[in-house]
């Protein structure tokens, strides 16, 4: 959106645009552009490199790492970097526990994680959702019980991302179970390695692996792990929760999907008039919500902190449904190619080359099905902007 | 990054709401829709006073020297309140168009006439059988002394009732689309003038051997009439994110009045999330309006052009469910001419099909390689 930015803002632009497609390895932003998912060391490898130049954690506090940057120019920074298909610093890391941490956790938490939170060197998992306890999370169960200087966790956590690497979990827990559910819980830091800690993977319907439950049998995790004050966690979750607002839209994944299809669907997309007219009310939303984005943004400068604004629930909203629609709309582009089930590209000697996402285009339209149930359904953002409207 | 509207912009658009909302009202606007001229001379007159119909004039002709976003500003009250005067036809598309094709002396005869409210202008195009494309006319100009003579009928000519002088499209001997300007009271003009679906009023005229002089120089029109269309669809955005946002609240207020069952219709979640879905519309669309207004100022005409075009098909898919829904979350009350929301369903409605409808701008938007990069 051009036509919105400012001469500086342009510049600014430009200026990722170039750090990350010279600083980021080339294989590693190939491999992304081609619909591929990062490994586990491209995402180290990329965060390491972002950190070492203070590009990982420019929404921190200074002294941890932060830049003082506007918030435009956050959203600009992640933008060019989806657009350079570079992965991004492990948002579990550097948009969720870490700011929880720095606002929050004391001297001396700050100084045993922020730093390695920021290089990657420790890998967070984020425990949250439970089987009961989805988009109600407050109704969560997993116990935390004080004895001596521990607390003794017994419970279970479901859709942990990438569970399966990490390193430490920073869990909501139930530290009183007799007052309202919000006033009950707590925000603590769990070593994954501690014994009772049991990671089980879930497989999803695209033959991928990206989620876990973890479960927690009487794991003694030290009273110094507890993050603020004791059942205040809800506080410090909906803090969490509420740096997310303009990130949801995915305009970058957005506008990744619909150039690649387009780069792909040429010759279809000239041939299939009605292919073709999705494709252009796709990319006209897209517009639309990318306005959307930078509307929410200039508010933000002049709102103070925290003012739930409907608005952000738009783009969650249209944001998560637009990338669907994006991830179909190369489905259909491909058409036949898509239907066989691969794992790898290769083909045996004498076979015709696979098309480009023929391996990945159905699988991805299967996986973004998430997008509308994750970070508080879609059904969860029309409660909120009814509930902003109507007032109720 | 500045979205917001600049203090003279706020002002001018807290002093034509504060003017439509004293004068302005639902009832007064139905006792309008019934009347022989089917709007407010009186208020025709205020607009002028306020320097509204030579918003965007330069001001050697009697202009407020304006740009597109003061009058996104105005049309955005406008659409609000549904104000049946000719703003369009005689301000944005006849004005603009003597503005942007006409000479130095035409723009001195006829733009202080129309800032202050003395000369009504409308813009004949469309024809019978004809539908979006601005080249299908067959209006024939032809040569006559120092001047020239036109035949052929224009539909659907918005403003068309009252017109003082069309400005006409017609093919010149040459083959090339021109810009005419023909006086109302002409030997030659007759008008068949209604209300349009909506309520605002227009004709068909029929023009015979008319007497007309060439708007500017009598050559190929297209670009300027392109150049006036492009602010006049952006115009048109902004008209319909006025009667959008009026239609959800109305909605919003009606649904936390209107009580059965033992309760305020706003309890069902249903009806809930069908609003929420109305208010993402509506902010989408918002968010479009804009883009459009900052369009206008690119250098690229191209792109300037597909990007308002973008906005208005945005709009338009935005308005018809915006509205529909709104009708229907109504219910029954939503089917009458006495109450308001309907009016707005019937005037967003006539907006989509104004300039180019949703399946025409799709087409326009997604040709010569889409809105969006590949890569």
């Amino acid at each position: 959106m051009e036509l919105a930015l400012s001469k500086e803002d342009r510049a600014f632009a430009e200026e990722m645009r170039a750090f990350f497609t010279s600083e980021i390895p080339a294989e590693i932003r190939d491999r992304l552009a081609r619909g591929l998912h990062p490994s586990k060391a491209d995402i180290v490898a990329s965060q390491r490199i972002l950190n070492e130049h203070g590009m990982a954690v420019p929404h921190w506090p200074l002294e941890w790492g932060g830049r003082e940057w506007t918030p435009l120019q956050r959203h600009i920074w992640s933008e060019e970097m989806t657009l350079a298909h570079v992965p991004h610093p492990l948002v579990f890391n550097t948009a969720m526990v870490g700011p929880v941490i720095a606002t929050f956790g004391s001297q001396e938490l700050k100084e045993r994680f922020l730093p390695k939170t920021a290089s990657a060197e420790i890998w967070w998992s984020q425990g949250f959702s439970e089987p009961n306890a989805g988009s109600d999370l407050a109704s969560l169960k997993t116990s935390a019980v004080r004895d001596g200087d521990n607390y003794i966790v017994n419970g279970q956590k479901t859709w942990t991302t990438l569970a399966q690497y990490g390193d430490w979990i920073f869990c909501l827990v139930r530290t009183d179970p007799t007052v309202a559910q919000q006033r009950g819980i707590s925000f603590v830091l769990i070593d994954m390695r501690s014994p009772g800690v049991t990671v089980r993977p879930i497989h999803l319907i695209d033959g991928g692996y990206e989620v876990n439950e973890v479960f927690f049998d009487n794991v003694e995790v030290p009273a110094d792990q507890l993050v603020g004050e004791e059942n205040k966690g809800w506080t410090y979750a909906k803090f969490l929760l509420g740096n997310e607002r303009t990130s949801n839209a995915g305009i970058g994944v957005i506008k990744n999907r619909i150039a690649r299809a387009k780069r792909l669907g040429g010759e279809v997309i000239s041939a299939e008039p009605l292919l073709r007219a999705r494709l252009t009310r796709l990319e006209v939303e897209t517009m639309a919500l990318e306005m959307t984005v930078l509307r929410v943004l200039a508010r933000e400068s002049s709102m103070p902190a925290g003012t739930p604004d409907p608005v952000s629930s738009v783009l969650k909203l249209r944001g998560s449904e637009l990338q669907q629609d994006a991830a179909e709309l190369l489905l259909d582009i491909l058409g036949p190619a898509a239907l066989p089930f691969r794992k790898e590209r290769t083909v045996p000697d004498g076979f015709a080359a696979l098309d480009e996402g023929a391996v990945d285009a159905m699988p991805t339209y299967f996986n973004w099905r998430k997008a509308s149930i994750y970070a508080g359904s879609n059904e969860v953002q029309r409660q909120i902007i009814a509930k902003a409207i109507l007032k109720f | 990054m500045d979205l917001d509207l600049t203090d003279e912009q706020r002002l001018l658009g807290d002093t034509v709401n504060g003017l439509l909302e004293k004068r302005y009202d639902a009832n007064t606007r139905l006792q309008l829709l019934s009347s022989a001229d089917g709007w407010s001379r009186d208020m025709w007159h205020r607009y002028a006073e306020l320097g509204l119909l030579g918003l965007t004039f330069e001001e050697q002709y009697g202009g407020a020297g304006m740009g597109a976003g003061e009058l996104s500003v105005v049309l955005e009250s406008f659409g609000r309140a549904l104000v049946l005067e000719p703003v369009l036809a005689t301000v944005v598309l006849g004005g603009g168009l003597v503005a942007a094709a006409g000479s130095a002396e035409q723009k001195a005869e006829l733009l202080p006439g129309v800032a202050a409210g003395e000369t009504l202008l409308a813009f004949a195009y469309t024809e019978p059988g004809m539908r979006w494309s601005l080249t299908g006319i067959s209006t024939a100009a032809t040569p006559a002394g120092n001047g020239w003579t036109l035949s052929g009928q224009k539909s659907a000519v918005f403003g068309g009732d009252a017109a003082d002088r069309f400005v006409v499209t017609a093919r010149t001997p040459d083959g090339e689309v021109g810009l005419f300007l023909v006086d109302g009271a002409a030997g030659g003009v007759r008008r068949d003038a209604y209300a349009m679906q909506d309520g605002q009023r227009g004709a068909d005229v029929l023009f015979a051997d008319a007497p007309a002089v060439a708007l500017g120089e009598p050559a190929d029109a297209l670009e300027a009439i392109e150049s006036v269309l492009d602010v006049a669809i952006t115009a048109l955005c902004a008209e319909a994110v006025g009667a959008m946002d009026r239609m959800l609240w109305l909605t919003v207020d009606y649904l936390k009045t209107r009580v059965q069952f033992g309760h305020p219709i706003s309890v069902f979640q249903t009806l809930q999330h069908r609003a929420a879905d109305m208010f993402v519309s509506l902010e989408q669309a918002r968010s479009m309006a804009l883009v459009a207004r900052l369009a206008l100022g690119a250098d690229d005409v191209a792109q300037r052009r597909k990007t308002v075009r973008a906005a208005k098909l945005q709009i338009d898919v935005a308005a018809r469910h915006v509205a529909q829904e709104a009708v229907q979350l109504h219910g029954g009350i939503g089917m009458t001419m006495e109450y308001p929301v309907g009016h707005y369903l019937k005037r967003t409605t006539v907006i989509a099909k104004t300039f180019a409808d949703i399946d025409a701008l799709t087409e326009l938007v997604g040709a010569d390689g889409g809105l969006l990069p590949s890569g």
